[in-house]
């Protein structure tokens, strides 16, 4: 199949380079310490964070450092077909582990001993890259609750089909079967958190894929950080500063 | 820079399903022209600001094609609404259009009128699909218009009548192809129209019912066909048109499991060969029926030529019905189902090669003039022309295209597109065996040549201090070859030991180091896959500046090789085996003839000699050893012309000789194949690029075993080992009986195909005629595409390079696999052809009087194999038209036919004289003819 034309389009009319749209909304659920709806493109997600609060279960409580749990969940409308998802399947404790560990790197967690943190992630819409927007998410959804964080972590992925590294891809491409390489990185320290991979890719193809979803990762950053910075004025505004 | 908006839209897949795509709109896309002030002008194709800008619409692009390619059209604007709408219908004219647009020559430029902010239009309420794409053709052409300003005129071109009513009220110039092209004024250029069947035609015709039959039966609609095909009543399959005989076709279909046979064209229904048809099996007591009738009628038409013995189960004609041959016999039920066609579901029509049934010049009619095309292949039909130039197209060859075939015609009507030259020229006439069988023998683009080194090429000192290049410009290296080869692709050495062991080494020509993977040289190769080689020319798939200099292993130069190196004891045990790249200098370029010479000769005791009578004695062991586990001593009717070098003429045609210094050539080829095929797939095994001879299948030995049965032989066909031994036990009485019956062995078997390792299992990795568990092909990097991937992998395999990214994606590997396959077999169908041709312009100065061998009993005669040329085919004992050949009677037991008095018979595998002579039935078609003396 043709996912790039000759012309240099994508099936949605990108160029192999280019990110879907994204916008995001911070404070969506009230009831929350933080929270933030992320989209990329028909992705959507949700996240909320409660804490830090005391650790629910005794023995698990740390007390050198905060205790991060994350549960992903994807809403039962978010695919096409109505199917009940099972909670807790292989894939989303998978994905729930992958974001905890994210965030873990992260969260300064030395700082707030023998509490308990939760990032609770949802899919509302899926169309490829779910692991990315949440990690998004639940980035912005962390600083909304005044989490203290080392850095931002920003995710974003990369493919490699029809010869060409194709940056965000979409469900239609994600499901082409080609590498998808997901990557996380801090992008102030630039340091990665997080690279994902399920397929085989030659040494330097892979190490292009990697590098253009790091210019994807750094472009969410600026995103995020102007985002940011957009809801910090207007919290000042309502404080009438 | 994202322009966005997304939108809904809505595709059934099955079931329905809402699917939500995005959909980016954009303003960096641009116009095309390189005059234009506004836009980008990287990839501008169109130069001249006064010239008329086409816009064409999607039917045209599906049914004027040709027309399109013709250089007379050009600056025509192909919009990405058009372009998916080509795809989803016809993926063979899509991929036309995209080398169109891709071509540099050609003023064509695709505009992603899709994508594009202005130009982008959303389906209105009510409104069909095709009204919306209709409008976008209307919008983007009126964006054109607006955006060149009124300097450039944009015309659309459209046959869709409500389409051009309302292009002419939006003020956008529009008009009908046939109304464009005849405003060019070249009256030749409307052959290539395709004549749209008007409604005002149709009228004309309906005012006399009489005169208009049925004669075929309507196609079921696509819906029918569905849900007919869910229930079981209909199967679908690829049609596929016997070669012998054009009434009779078969249908593979997975749904039975078996092939569905198709008598006589009114079953066939307007069906080509290649279409994906649904079939409706008849019901038993119709098979016999069917069968009788075809045979009634197929006698008017059914012409056996003379052609080329076949080499393999693959091109020899299919002996189905052969079996229930006497329709007399009437329990001896068909045991095979018969069918009809029902609906077409997929066409696979194409431009045919061929020429025009001789007719005599009609009077008037404004020089437009109705004629049959016959094309050379007779597999199809005839098919309707209208030309306006009759007289110049009588005598020539011609490609013709097929339109449409509606149930009132006897034949499908279609369109001239191209002349190729004289009928009988042998220039034409090859030009023809090229097309037909999709062989590209276009001199290389010069994008192609500059990925040549430059000449006079020699070996450089960097490539003598390479570390992964061994110097092995000391060995007595040597190469035999057919002689005048000059793509010497092969060079052997062998050094006795101190150990008394033998050091024997391939050397295979260093395709790789010039030939670079994703390069235009490289590109150029895989779709060539192979070298073709004709009687009097050959179709190199390298240029000529690396077929026969720069790689060819000739003597006397230092050239670059990939060497395979083995210690064997002397009796041919390989004790070690090592694989490295090298610097040869071949001392001796011999051929075979000059190579046997030297081995006979008692009185040569020079090194070379010595080298040769080596090899020699340890080929003969590995040759036995090979034997031994079962490898089939296949025997083909090869034949050789002697071509005069000035006319091309064929000289002299003659069996083809293999000599032992053959044998010994193909054995240490086969020993270093074999042992690169174990490398690579140690290293790769999920992409190392195999070759395999699938075991023939009992139905497939069957027409050998009841050859050999009528003769007395009893063969055991259970395994390859067992076949090869009672191969070697049918000795008749004369010399010639085992190589007949080897013939007629390798005829019933498939042939060999190149297949990527990670599609099949282990097993299935199995060759067959080798008896090998492994094998490829490395030696002939020159002329065959696969033994440049091997090499490839090889030298991964040996860390010398780093494997190409192609081969990590195996859906690519396949394919390019497959085309090998299909590259590989047309080559060979190519100088098949090449060689009938050759014959019959060497027999049309000289008939000549040969023995023959019955190879098959007919009803109305036998199928003679002249083995002296290498030619098989039919011998009447009853004239045609003759009706009624009660003289004779086939017994169908003994294969024997035998004159009703019982004064004469004969039966297969006799010896018959026969005479042979080219005659022409009709004026500019020569054919052989055989009889009987």
């Amino acid at each position: 199949m043709e996912f790039v034309s000759p012309e240099g389009l994508r099936l949605d009319g990108r160029r192999p380079m280019e990110m879907r749209q994204l916008r995001a909304e911070i404070g969506t659920v009230s009831r929350a310490d933080g929270s933030a709806v992320f989209e990329m493109g028909n992705t959507k997600v949700i996240a909320a964070v409660y804490g830090p609060r005391e650790v629910q279960h005794r023995s698990q409580q740390q007390n050198d450092k905060a205790l991060i749990r994350c549960e992903y969940t994807m809403a039962n409308f978010s695919t096409g077909d109505r199917m009940r998802k099972p909670k807790g399947d292989r894939r989303s404790t998978e994905i729930s582990l992958v974001i905890r560990q994210t965030m873990e790197a992260c969260i300064l967690t030395h700082l707030m001993p023998r509490s308990q943190i939760d990032i609770f992630v949802q899919v509302l819409q899926a169309d490829g890259g779910t692991r990315s927007a949440c990690i998004n998410a639940a980035t912005l959804a962390l600083a909304d609750a005044g989490i203290p964080m080392r850095d931002l972590v920003t995710s974003c992925s990369a493919g490699f089909l029809n010869s060409t590294p194709l940056l965000d891809l979409n469900y239609v491409e994600d499901s082409a079967g080609g590498p998808d390489v997901t990557v996380g990185i801090l992008p102030k320290l630039d340091k990665v958190t997080l690279l994902q991979m399920d397929a085989k890719l030659p040494m330097d193809i892979f190490e292009n894929v990697m590098q253009l979803a790091t210019e994807g990762c750094k472009a969410v950053a600026n995103y995020i950080r102007e985002v940011l910075i957009e809801n910090t004025k207007e919290l000042e505004n309502r404080r009438g500063l | 820079m994202l322009q966005s908006k997304s939108f809904v839209r809505k595709t059934k897949q099955g079931k329905v399903v809402k699917v939500v795509r995005e959909h980016y709109l954009r303003d960096d896309i641009y116009c095309g022209a390189s005059f234009c002030k506004v836009c980008d002008t990287n990839g501008a194709r169109f130069v001249s600001p006064g010239s008329t800008i086409l816009v064409v619409d999607t039917n045209v692009v599906l049914n004027q094609i040709d027309l399109l390619e013709n250089t007379a059209i050009d600056d025509v604007v192909v919009l990405s609404v058009v372009l998916d709408e080509v795809k989803n219908k016809n993926l063979g004219v899509y991929n036309r259009l995209r080398a169109l647009c891709s071509n540099s020559l050609r003023r064509f430029f695709v505009f992603s009128n899709e994508h594009h902010k202005d130009t982008y239009v959303k389906a209105m309420t009510g409104e069909s699909p095709n009204d919306r794409n209709d409008r976008a053709i209307r919008v983007a052409a009126q964006w054109y218009q607006n955006h060149l300003g009124s300097a450039t005129k944009i015309l659309m071109i459209t046959n869709d009548r409500e389409n051009k009513r309302k292009a002419t009220e939006e003020g956008i110039s529009s008009e009908t192809v046939e109304s464009y092209v005849k405003s060019l004024g070249q009256p030749a250029l409307l052959d290539l129209l395709v004549q749209p069947h008007t409604s005002e035609d149709m009228e004309i015709e309906d005012l006399r019912p009489s005169k208009k039959k049925v004669i075929y039966t309507e196609h079921k609609p696509m819906s029918e066909i569905t849900t007919g095909m869910r229930c079981g009543f209909y199967h679908q399959g690829k049609l596929r048109v016997n070669r012998y005989n054009p009434f009779e076709a078969y249908v593979g279909s997975e749904s039975i499991g078996d092939e569905i046979i198709i008598f006589g064209r009114e079953n066939m229904n307007r069906a080509f060969d290649g279409d994906i048809v649904a079939v409706e099996v008849l019901t038993q007591d119709q098979w016999l029926n069917e069968k009788s009738l075809h045979i009634a009628d197929e006698d008017d038409e059914e012409d056996d030529g003379v052609h080329l013995a076949p080499s393999s189960a693959d091109d020899a004609p299919r002996i189905a019905n052969s079996a229930q041959g006497s329709s007399e016999n009437a329990n001896n039920a068909p045991s095979r189902r018969s069918g009809r066609v029902v609906g077409i579901i997929k066409r696979n029509w194409h431009a045919y090669c061929g020429s025009l049934e001789p007719m005599a010049m009609p009077a008037g009619n404004a020089g437009i003039a109705h004629a049959l095309f016959v094309s050379k292949d007779r597999r199809f039909p005839k098919i309707r022309i209208q030309t306006r130039q009759l007289g110049n197209l009588l005598d020539k060859r011609i490609i013709v295209a097929v339109d449409t075939w509606d149930c009132q015609s006897r034949y499908p009507s279609g369109h001239y597109v191209r002349t190729i030259g004289d009928i009988g020229d042998r220039e034409t006439e090859t030009e023809v065996v090229l097309i037909e069988n999709d062989i590209d023998a276009k001199p290389f683009t010069s994008q192609v040549l500059a990925c040549l080194p430059p000449l006079p090429w020699s070996v450089s000192s960097e490539d003598l201090s390479n570390p992964i290049r061994q110097d092995l410009r000391h060995l007595r290296i040597f190469s035999v070859d057919p002689p005048g080869c000059k793509d010497i692709d092969d060079a052997l050495h062998c050094t006795s030991l101190p150990n008394g062991n033998f050091e024997v080494g391939v050397h295979i020509a260093d395709v790789t180091n010039f030939v670079h993977p994703g390069t235009p040289l490289d590109n150029e190769a895989t779709q060539r896959g192979t070298s073709t080689y004709l009687v009097e020319r050959r179709i190199d798939m390298l240029p000529k500046p690396l077929t026969e200099d720069i790689c060819s292993l000739r003597a006397d130069v230092e050239r670059l090789a990939f060497s395979v190196i083995w210690e064997m004891t002397s009796d041919a045990h390989v004790i070690s085996t090592r694989y490295t790249k090298s610097v040869i200098k071949s001392c001796a370029a011999l051929s075979y003839v000059e190579a046997q010479a030297r081995m006979d000769d008692s009185r040569l005791l020079d090194p070379v000699t010595t080298d040769l009578r080596n090899m020699n004695m340890l080929a003969k062991i590995m040759r036995a050893r090979r034997i031994e586990r079962g490898a089939i001593t296949l025997a083909s009717a090869e034949v050789k012309f002697q071509v005069d070098t000035e006319t091309h003429d064929p000289l002299d045609i003659g069996m083809y000789q293999i000599r032992e210094a053959n044998q010994m050539v193909e054995e240490f080829m086969l020993a270093a194949n074999v042992s690169v095929a174990e490398q690579i797939l140690k290293s790769f095994p999920q992409c190392s690029l195999l070759r395999r001879h699938p075991s023939p299948t009992k139905e497939m030995l069957e027409p050998l075993l009841r050859t050999a049965a009528s003769v007395g032989l009893d063969l055991d066909v259970s395994s390859s080992k067992a076949l090869a031994d009672s191969l070697d036990r049918a000795v008749g009485e004369d010399p010639y009986f085992n190589k007949l019956i080897r013939i007629l062995a390798t005829r019933c078997m498939t042939q060999a195909v190149y297949f990527c390792s990670g599609e099949l299992s282990p097993p299935e990795f199995h060759h067959y005629g080798l008896a090998a568990p492994l094998y490829t092909h490395f030696t002939s990097p020159i002329r065959r595409y696969a033994d440049v991937i091997v090499h490839r992998l090889l030298a991964a395999s040996l860390g010398i390079y780093k494997l190409p990214p192609i081969f990590q994606d195996r859906p690519q590997l396949t394919s390019i696999a497959d085309n090998l396959n299909y590259r590989h077999r047309n080559a060979q169908m190519a100088s098949r052809a090449s060689i009938e041709l050759h014959t019959i312009i060497f027999f049309r100065k000289r008939p000549t009087d040969t023995e023959a061998r019955i190879v098959k009993i007919r009803a109305n005669g036998f199928i003679v194999f002249v083995p002296k040329y290498g030619i098989e085919g039919p011998v009447y004992l009853t004239m045609r038209g003759e009706k009624g050949g009660g003289e004779w009677v086939v017994d169908e037991q003994q294969q024997k036919i035998r004159k009703i008095d019982g004064s004469i018979s004969y039966g297969v595998l006799q010896t018959v004289q026969i005479h042979m002579e080219v005659v022409e039935p009709q004026p500019n078609r020569p054919k052989l003819q055989l009889t009987l003396i």
